[in-house]
């Protein structure tokens, strides 16, 4: 619950570019990531991974690993039975293979050594006898092959969740429409590639009987969960802790093999045991992008409004469920959060595969059917003559309306951001104006601002944070938010600091230890900016409502006319009168003892009631628009992506320089994903599990960014600010495709956009053929019938004739 | 087979008996606890644990620690006084040239190299320089203008001095 602001202050570190307050930690090199760490006694584990992509295990022989000089202890599947998962509906992992393996690189036995290069070598001396079998390495082989099922459970075959809804009508949108569009868009799979490689260090206390792990992870509470299960443990005996971490963007998110492993072994040896994983395993860890294949239909009138579409999404989701039954629905929420669509349908299919498994990845689910959206658009606006940007303009939705999905819109800045990118990037003159082999691209998205539902049912808060002010004017946050580079303790001192008259660097973080700080759900979905934001400014706005009252009674002053600010608790008739900070703390500890306030917060009920409809409701959304310019090759199909423009609703920057950084970040992954990276393999093997062959964007790579923040009021975010750090990627990679479009006047419809597919495309228009490379046909397979969900009242008052 | 070896860091004399095979990467931060390097790959590809060696950068992850007797390393750790940052850890720190920090030490190193042989890089220069550097949280925009803003602040210094 945001509090209400008792007056309208001027904001005097909300708002301004100062430094992020960890930062000179780590320009020092003293920000302390987990494989920094290490324990007295401390032992080195190494994971033995699955050379098959999809096997029975006959048998695991660890002797001649055991006999190595210098190993301590050996684990196999037997020693941790217990299947686990962060879904409730997806509990289908054990951190060691136990009867079959279903990718190659998944774990089947662990090792602990004296050293890593003992360890290392034990790993290898692990012999696994293997009953191969047929491995489906993508969505058509595993849709089209329903035996041997990779697992035993799901609807039937390589089926792992489906869904398929419709809200209103479709087939009367359709009919309604005067003229209606399909197109088909594959979208690869990509990997997080954080620079720090996964590690985790545990320390089993046999006395206590008490299980710590140091790990480099982004929601160590749902990883809490997740270990005291697969160890048979009770949540009081496991305590999770997380250091800096070098990055997450979704990677480290899940609960990890290694993670599980190191704790076994540590239990069994009573020493600490450390597994850092190489860069060869981040990418078997994955729980990246799901390769996706689409296929959008719509309708629209004459005058370019969109009477009704349907959308079908077919995701390759791996071996195991991960999130991915999120990842499915969120595929089909975000459409209807853009634009107006009075008839909208679903229809969704997640398949197993014989591939590491796919999770979250920035933008979680909506990015590949985002870029196959405004690609899509921009071919219908074509096709009605219209300008793409004035298409998006005559179907956006507005502020606090419910979309035909039943997703509530607070503010909604969109319109503004699509002014904003035209004006700056001279769209409308440049436009289908510039030389062969250069071109400007358009797209606008939407994102949530934290995921409404929790990923286990509970009605208890979504964050927590404790506060406490003590006699020397140390202000202490305790939060279990966890800081992965994205700048949540930034965010949250941040807020501290205006409420109560400070400067962010004076307030201390204890952050990510699930024993000392109350329950934060994790750093995804843009959840924390708000969520944690909100707990933290209701905590401080307590302790500040004692301090006051203290101050108050101590100089005699009415407590309304008091202000923090600059350090201080003063008259705002009367300047001079007040009392430092610390002064004012130790009045309030005299008065009421020791200050500890706490503050909580839940967002608000979902209003969808259908089955699926805990996926896609945020408490706000925010609102992007993207122009890309590029320079393209036609001799060698090279692109180069120069300009980028980007105007994000941020409703109001809490620091304008790290959500800077945040839509600087996301043009980065982007352009990666428009141009570059894949995640992708050749008969059982990732094509190439090294920073070499997967490629991501280098300095060279980068294009020049404008970015621009529409400001909006959002009553629901912490002084109005809303989520940054995923929304901003997605329309970047549709608009760099239909850059290339406008610059070559051919269709690249998958990513990523390779020089072989723009030759290709070119090629085919040589020859006189369509000018387009991507997907022609979607695989056989029957949706079931469509939950039918009634619209929202407003949609059926509209609906009506005038 | 163990090698005595004397190894300078951050202007101090370290002896040790190390595995031929140990990279430098492994025993600055196994061995001397100088964790501020980092590492993302040990194969050279990422540029995270980059090092200066003589004033240049090198991949710690690719260099033997024996073949680094007789050179001046010189890590995060060394890169200023104590109690005192170098103009480019200031300009990270104030301009947002980091996020999670993990790739910063070897940037700023990395920085350091380019603008003591190039005191005013061309943007170009500074991206040439910073190619083999990975960085998946910035985008890089702002580590070049941290370098630029660095490069101005010690352009300003050393017409200071010599006016002095």
């Amino acid at each position: 619950m945001a509090v209400v602001k008792e007056r309208e202050e001027v904001l005097e570190v909300v708002g301004q570019r100062l430094p992020r307050v960890d930062g000179w930690a780590k320009v020092m090199g003293r920000a302390q990531y987990v494989d920094d760490l290490s324990l007295p006694g401390m032992l080195f584990g190494k994971l033995a991974r699955s050379t098959q992509a999809h096997a029975r295990i006959r048998e695991v022989r660890v002797q001649r690993a055991l006999e190595l000089p210098g190993v301590v202890a050996v684990i196999t599947g037997k020693d941790l039975p217990i299947r686990y998962g962060v879904f409730p509906v997806g509990q289908d992992e054990t951190a060691l293979a136990v009867d079959k393996v279903r990718y190659v690189g998944e774990p089947v036995a662990a090792v602990a050594a004296v050293d890593p290069y003992t360890a290392e070598e034990a790993a290898r001396l692990i012999e696994v006898d293997y009953e191969p079998l047929p491995a489906r390495m993508s969505l058509e082989e595993a849709l089209a092959h329903p035996e041997p099922r990779i697992h035993d459970y799901g609807p039937f075959g390589n089926v792992h969740r489906q869904a398929s809804l419709e809200f209103g009508d479709v087939e009367r949108g359709f009919a309604e429409a005067d003229y209606v569009r399909e197109d088909l868009f594959y979208y690869e799979g990509s990997t997080h590639a954080p620079m720090e490689p996964h590690s985790a260090l545990a320390w089993w206390d046999p006395g206590a009987k008490k299980l710590t792990l140091w790990t480099s992870h982004q929601g160590p509470h749902y990883l809490h969960k997740g270990l005291a299960k697969a160890l048979q443990l009770e949540e009081h005996q496991v305590r999770v802790i997380v250091p800096a971490v070098g990055g997450g963007f979704g990677g480290k998110l899940d609960i990890f093999h290694h993670e599980v492993c190191a704790a076994k072994l540590s239990m069994l040896t009573g020493r600490p045991v450390k597994i850092t994983l190489t860069r060869e395993e981040v990418f078997y860890a994955h729980r990246g992008r799901h390769p996706e294949l689409l296929r959008i239909r719509t309708g629209v009138t004459q005058d370019g409004r969109i009477t009704a579409m349907h959308v079908e999404a077919y995701l390759d989701g791996g071996a195991y469920c991960s999130f991915g039954p999120a990842t499915l629905l969120y595929a089909g929420t975000q459409q209807p959060v853009s634009y107006r669509i009075p008839h909208y349908r679903f229809q969704g299919v997640r398949v197993f595969t014989n591939k590491p498994p796919c999770g979250p990845k920035r933008g979680h689910g909506t990015p590949q059917v985002r870029c196959a959206l405004e690609v899509h658009l921009d071919k219908l606006a074509e096709d009605l003559g219209l300008d793409p940007v004035e298409l998006r303009l005559r179907n956006l939705t507005g502020p606090n309306e419910i979309t035909v999905n039943w997703l509530e819109i607070t503010s909604n800045g969109l319109r503004e951001c699509i002014e904003k990118v035209v004006e700056a990037s001279g769209w409308s003159r440049r436009r289908g104006r510039l030389p062969y082999g250069r071109g400007i691209g358009f797209a606008a998205s939407a994102y949530l601002t934290g995921a409404g539902g929790s990923i286990y049912f509970s009605d208890m808060p979504h964050s927590e944070v404790h506060l406490r002010v003590d006699r020397t004017g140390v202000v202490t946050v305790y939060t279990l938010a966890t800081e992965i580079g994205q700048g949540s303790a930034t965010a949250i001192a941040t807020i501290v600091a205006e409420v109560l008259g400070l400067k962010p660097q004076d307030i201390s973080l204890v952050t990510s230890d699930t024993d000392l700080t109350p329950i934060d759900l994790g750093s995804y979905s843009s959840r924390v900016t708000l969520m944690v934001g909100n707990a933290a400014y209701d905590a401080a706005c307590r302790v500040r409502d004692l301090l006051l009252e203290a101050v108050a009674e101590r100089l005699q002053i009415p407590r309304h006319r008091l202000i923090c600010r600059n350090r201080r608790i003063y008259d705002e008739e009367n300047p001079e009168v007040g009392a430092s900070f610390a002064q004012a703390a130790s009045w309030a500890e005299a008065k009421f003892g020791c200050l500890a306030t706490s503050g909580s917060y839940r967002p608000p009920e979902k209003l969808g009631t259908y089955k699926g409809s805990g996926v896609g409701p945020s408490p706000t959304y925010t609102f992007s628009a993207c122009v890309a310019e590029v320079r393209c090759d036609p001799e060698t199909g090279e692109v180069k992506v120069e300009r980028v423009w980007v105007a994000h609703d941020i409703g109001r920057a809490l620091n304008p320089i790290l959500a800077e950084g945040q839509v600087e970040g996301s043009v980065h992954m982007a352009v990666g994903e428009a141009l570059l990276e894949e995640q992708a393999f050749r008969k059982h093997l990732h094509r190439g599990p090294s920073l070499l062959d997967y490629k991501i964007p280098t300095v060279h790579e980068m294009p020049e960014v404008i970015t621009l923040f529409v400001n909006t009021e959002d009553p629901r975010a912490p002084f109005s600010a809303k989520e940054v750090g995923q929304g901003p990627l997605l329309c970047v990679v549709p608009a760099i495709l239909n850059a290339i479009a406008d610059a070559l006047k051919i269709r690249v419809d998958e990513v990523p956009v390779t020089p072989e597919k723009i030759l290709k495309a070119l090629e085919e228009r040589r020859k006189g053929r369509p000018a387009r490379v991507g997907p022609t046909k979607v695989p056989s397979f029957s949706f079931p019938a469509p939950e039918r969900v009634a619209r929202p009242p407003q949609w059926e008052l509209e609906a009506k004739p005038a | 087979m163990d090698q005595p070896v004397r190894l300078r860091v951050n202007g101090h004399e370290y002896r040790l008996l190390v595995p031929v095979h140990r990279t430098l990467l492994e025993v600055l931060r196994e061995d001397l606890g100088l964790v501020g390097t980092k590492h993302g790959c040990e194969l050279g590809e990422c540029g995270v644990c980059t090092v200066l060696v003589d004033g240049r950068p090198m991949l710690s992850c690719l260099l033997l620690a024996v073949d680094a007797e007789g050179h001046e390393v010189t890590t995060i750790e060394g890169l200023s006084p104590v109690g005192e940052l170098h103009p480019l850890q200031r300009a990270f720190a104030e301009i947002g040239a980091l996020q999670c920090g993990y790739c910063t030490p070897a940037m700023i190193l990395t920085a350091k190299a380019l603008l003591e042989e190039v005191p005013a890089p061309t943007e170009e220069q500074i991206r040439d320089a910073l190619s083999g550097v990975f960085c998946r949280c910035t985008g890089y925009l702002k580590i070049i203008e941290a370098v630029q803003a660095a490069s101005r602040q010690l352009s300003a210094g050393a017409a200071a001095s010599e006016l002095r």
